[in-house]
């Protein structure tokens, strides 16, 4: 998959690097903004009323 | 002709067929497993990704938001009086009043009416607090939640809080320090500028429990005596224990001590944690 990636990305290997990059930072983004955040409501903790 | 040419070529692949089938086949499967074990590789970094997000993430955002809460609120700025001796200007020390203190009105959802501060917990910002206590609109972005229907600051009954203890600025993360006796100032904004509102109202620690989440007896009007008609001026904080989990409750129980106009000054308790 990875390997696949890296031989579909343009230009030499540094900028290959660079690219990559760019996309672990796109994907870690988009988690920390929406995927983490509609995740959090399932987790077993973090109750702090009483009731229910 | 092109028949004749093709035909030996074909019975030759024939022949190799099932070798190339195989060897082609475990290329296959060995690049699926390839793909797997990748996936399953991130998995486990997007996992830890979620762990940096709500170990530390929220509290960035959730310290920035509250913080921004607590600076956009509209109320009274506590007077200082300067020296006749010249120097600088020095908070003036409110006088405590133990008579009935004004009680404002409850507010609409996630209205944020108060701002809290323990001076036990040294460095921690004062945290707003605002009407209702479900997570989406009030606990994640705004810190403290008044459970709606409880008492408001100064009223006799239960004015009952809830904060996180971890995660989202965790404004109770040290909830477990407070002792009995220590004070937990409440200070009430200018909202409508009706009775309650810009007053301090000091509250003192008497008890500290620990219970299972369904016991909505600690925040009854008189706490753990649910049915049982107040005469005295109750503040409960709600908060998960253990840390991390939501297994039970740390609850801390408070009594009114006294109350005061800000415009009189700022509590005693406060200056002597600031100094």
């Amino acid at each position: 998959m990875y390997g696949w990636l890296w031989r579909h990305l343009p230009g030499p290997t540094t900028v290959r690097v660079l690219i990559s990059l760019a996309l672990v930072v796109a994907v870690l983004a988009a988690c920390f903004t929406w995927v983490y955040p509609a995740l959090a409501p399932h987790m077993p903790f973090n109750d702090t009323t009483v009731g229910d | 002709m092109s028949e004749d040419q093709a035909a030996p070529e074909r019975t030759s692949r024939r022949g190799r067929r099932p070798r190339r089938e195989q060897s082609r086949a475990s290329r296959i499967a060995y690049g699926v497993i390839g793909v797997v074990g990748e996936l399953l590789i991130t998995v486990g970094v997007l996992l830890f990704g979620f762990l940096v997000w709500q170990l530390w993430w929220t509290d960035v955002q959730g310290n920035r938001a509250q913080a921004q809460v607590v600076q956009e609120l509209v109320r009274e700025p506590a007077p200082s009086a300067t020296p006749s001796d010249g120097g600088t200007a020095k908070p003036v020390v409110a006088k405590p009043r133990h008579d009935d203190p004004p009680v404002m009105k409850e507010p609409k959802h996630a209205v944020t009416f108060a701002t809290m501060r323990v001076p036990r917990w040294k460095g921690e910002p004062e945290r707003p607090i605002s009407e209702g206590t479900d997570r989406p609109t009030v606990l994640d972005p705004k810190g403290v939640g008044h459970y709606e229907g409880t008492a408001m600051p100064g009223d006799v009954g239960n004015f009952a809080v809830a904060g996180h203890r971890t995660t989202f600025a965790k404004p109770f993360n040290r909830i477990a320090e407070l002792k009995k006796g220590d004070a937990v100032v409440v200070r009430t904004a200018t909202l409508d500028g009706g009775p309650g509102t810009d007053t301090w109202y000091v509250y003192k620690v008497v008890s500290t429990q620990i219970v299972a989440p369904t016991d909505v007896g600690v925040i009854a009007p008189v706490p753990n005596e649910p049915g049982t008609s107040p005469t005295e001026r109750y503040m409960t904080m709600t908060t998960c224990h253990p840390m991390f989990s939501a297994r039970e409750r740390y609850i801390v129980h408070l009594k009114l001590d006294y109350w005061a106009p800000v415009s009189d000054g700022t509590p005693a308790e406060l200056l002597k944690a600031a100094s």
